[in-house]
C-alpha cells in the first residue's frame, strides 16, 4: 500500500490488516499516555479544500498520537483563495517534505491527481461525491466491534446515495469483506450506474429493515443539490427517515450508524440517534484509531 | 541445539529463580514479548503457580511501534499488547523473550513499558542468550547461553505455536539478518 485513495483498491487481506492494526491501536486511546513514537520526524499535511471538522480533527489526532508533525492547510484564507492551482499547492507541499498528504477536495479524483505530483503517500479524506475510504474503514471497524463479524452481515445504507462518497466507499469495502449491502433511497437519489455496484438496491425502507443487522443513515446533502430530488423534506423524512416506529422493526441486535453530521428529525429522529444501539459516538473515537492504523501502515515503514 | 526436555528444564529453573530473587513473586508481573515470548511468559506463570501456588499476573507487550528499525522495512503487523488488570505501577515486571541477541528488542520493550506505567523494577528473562549485544543490556534469567556466529540464526519453536518444542541453529547465507 502506497496511497489510500479508493476503498476499492484494498484487497481483503489489506483491509483486514488495517482493521486488526486499529484494534491493537485502540488500546492506546485507553492508556494514560496516549502517544506512540512511531512516526517521529515524519510530516503529515492535512490539505482541506472543503469544510470539515470531524475528519480533519480525527486525522490530526491520529497523526499526533503517532508523534508525527502535523501541518494543517485549509483552502480558505490560503494561497488557494488567491488562485493557486492544485498542482502548485502540491509542489509547495513537496518542497516541505510531506511524508503523507491527507486531502479533502470538492472535485472527485483530486487525490488521484495529487498522487502523481507528490512523492509521499496520499490519503483520500473525501473527494467530491466519489469516495471517503477511511470513513468506510471506521464503519467496518465499528460494525465488527459491535457485532463480532463482517462476513455475511446484512447492511442497509439509506438516504442520499447519489451525493454520498461514504456510501460508495462502504459498498466497495463491505463487499470485499463479505457483507451484503442494500442501498435504500428514492430513485432520484441513486446514481445512474448503481446497478453495476456490488450491492442490492431497494426503494422501500420498511421492507429492508426487518432483515438488516446494520442500518446506516446518510445525511441529505442539501448543499450539493441543485435540483429538486424529492417533493419536500417532510415527505422525505416520512418515507426514508429512521423514526421510533421504524426503529422498532429492527431485530434486537441490529445497530444504527450515521457518519455525521446528522440532521436530527430529517433522516434520523433524536430518540434513535441517542439510543444505546446507535454507534454514532463510538464511530468518532474509532475514526482516530482507524486513521492511526492507516497512517502507520502507509508511512510507518521504509520510504518507497 | 535444545530439545523439548531441555526447554522444559530451563523454564523450570527460571521459574524457581524468579521465585527466589523476588522473594515469592508476590508483586511480580510477567510480560512476554510477542509472539513466542508471550507463550513463554504463560509457561513461566504456570510453573510459578505449581511450585508455590502464587498466581502471577501475566500479559504481553508488543514492541513494534517502538522499534528502531521501522524505517528499514515495510510496516509490520502489530502483536498483542495485553496488560494485566492490576497494571504495572509499583510492580516488579519480568520481561520475557525467546532469544536475546542485539538487545534492541529489549530496549524497545523498555520504552513501551515506560508508556504503560512506572514499575518498581524491571527484570529480563530469556530462553536463549546468543550474545552479540549492541546495547548495554543483560538478562537476569537465562535458559541457555548459546555461543553463535553473527551470521547464524537462532529459531525457537514452541508447541503452542509450532507444534513442537525445540531451539534450532540455522546457518544464514545473507549476512546479518534477523535474530
Amino acid at each position: 500500500m502506497k496511497h489510500l485513495i479508493s476503498a476499492g483498491d484494498l484487497s481483503r487481506d489489506e483491509a483486514l490488516l488495517i482493521l486488526d492494526t486499529a484494534e491493537e491501536l485502540a488500546r492506546v486511546s485507553e492508556r494514560s499516555i496516549k502517544k506512540l513514537p512511531t512516526l517521529r520526524g515524519r510530516t503529515v499535511v492535512n490539505l482541506f479544500f472543503e469544510d470539515s471538522t470531524r475528519t480533519r480533527i480525527s486525522f490530526e489526532a491520529a497523526a499526533k498520537r503517532l508523534s508525527a508533525d502535523v501541518i494543517n492547510f485549509s483552502a480558505k484564507g490560503s494561497s488557494v483563495s488567491k488562485g493557486e492551482s492544485l498542482k502548485d499547492t502540491a509542489l509547495t507541499l513537496e518542497a516541505m517534505g510531506a511524508d503523507a498528504v491527507v486531502i479533502r477536495h470538492g472535485a472527485s479524483g483530486a487525490p488521484h491527481r495529487l498522487a502523481n505530483w507528490v512523492r509521499g503517500s496520499v490519503l483520500n479524506a473525501g473527494d467530491g461525491t466519489h469516495e471517503h475510504p477511511t470513513q468506510a474503514l471506521l464503519d467496518a471497524f465499528s460494525m465488527r466491534q459491535r457485532l463480532g463479524r463482517l462476513d455475511g452481515l446484512k447492511v442497509a445504507i439509506v438516504g442520499d446515495i447519489l451525493h454520498s462518497r461514504v456510501a460508495r466507499s462502504n459498498v466497495l469495502l463491505l463487499s470485499t469483506l463479505g457483507a451484503e449491502v442494500t442501498l435504500v433511497a428514492p430513485p432520484t437519489l441513486l446514481p445512474v450506474s448503481v446497478e453495476r455496484w456490488p450491492c442490492q438496491v431497494s426503494y422501500d425502507l420498511d421492507a429492508v429493515l426487518p432483515k438488516a443487522d446494520v442500518v446506516m443513515m446518510l445525511r441529505v446533502q442539501l448543499e450539493r443539490m441543485n435540483a429538486a430530488y424529492f417533493p419536500s423534506a417532510r415527505e422525505y423524512s416520512r418515507r426514508y427517515g429512521l423514526d421510533r416506529d421504524r426503529f422498532a422493526k429492527l431485530h434486537d441486535d441490529a445497530i444504527v450508524m450515521h457518519p455525521g453530521p446528522m440532521n436530527r428529525g430529517m433522516e434520523i429522529s433524536a430518540e434513535v440517534a441517542d439510543s444505546p444501539r446507535s454507534t454514532i459516538v463510538e464511530q468518532v473515537g474509532n475514526g482516530v484509531t482507524v486513521r492511526m492504523a492507516a497512517l502507520y501502515l502507509l508511512i510507518g515503514g521504509e520510504n518507497q | 541445539m535444545l530439545e523439548g526436555p531441555d526447554i522444559h528444564r530451563a523454564l523450570t529453573r527460571i521459574a524457581h529463580e524468579i521465585l527466589e530473587r523476588t522473594r515469592g513473586a508476590s508483586d511480580v508481573v510477567l510480560l512476554g514479548i510477542p509472539t513466542r515470548g508471550a507463550t513463554l511468559a504463560h509457561r513461566l506463570a504456570e510453573r510459578v503457580a505449581q511450585f508455590e501456588g502464587v498466581k502471577v499476573p501475566v500479559g504481553s507487550i508488543d514492541i513494534t511501534m517502538y522499534r528502531d528499525d521501522l524505517r528499514l522495512g515495510p510496516a509490520r503487523p502489530l502483536g498483542k499488547t495485553d496488560v494485566p488488570a492490576g497494571g504495572v505501577d509499583g510492580k516488579t515486571v519480568v520481561l520475557v523473550d525467546d532469544v536475546l541477541f542485539s538487545g534492541r528488542t529489549v530496549r524497545a520493550a523498555l520504552d513501551a513499558l515506560n508508556d504503560l506505567g512506572r514499575p518498581k523494577a524491571v527484570q529480563l528473562a530469556t530462553l536463549v542468550d546468543r550474545g552479540h549485544r549492541e546495547l548495554p543490556i543483560r538478562a537476569d534469567y537465562v535458559g541457555k547461553n548459546l555461543p553463535t556466529a553473527k551470521s547464524e540464526k537462532v529459531k525457537v519453536l514452541l508447541s503452542e505455536i509450532d507444534g513442537r518444542d525445540a531451539v534450532e541453529l540455522l546457518r544464514n547465507e545473507n549476512e546479518g539478518a534477523g535474530k
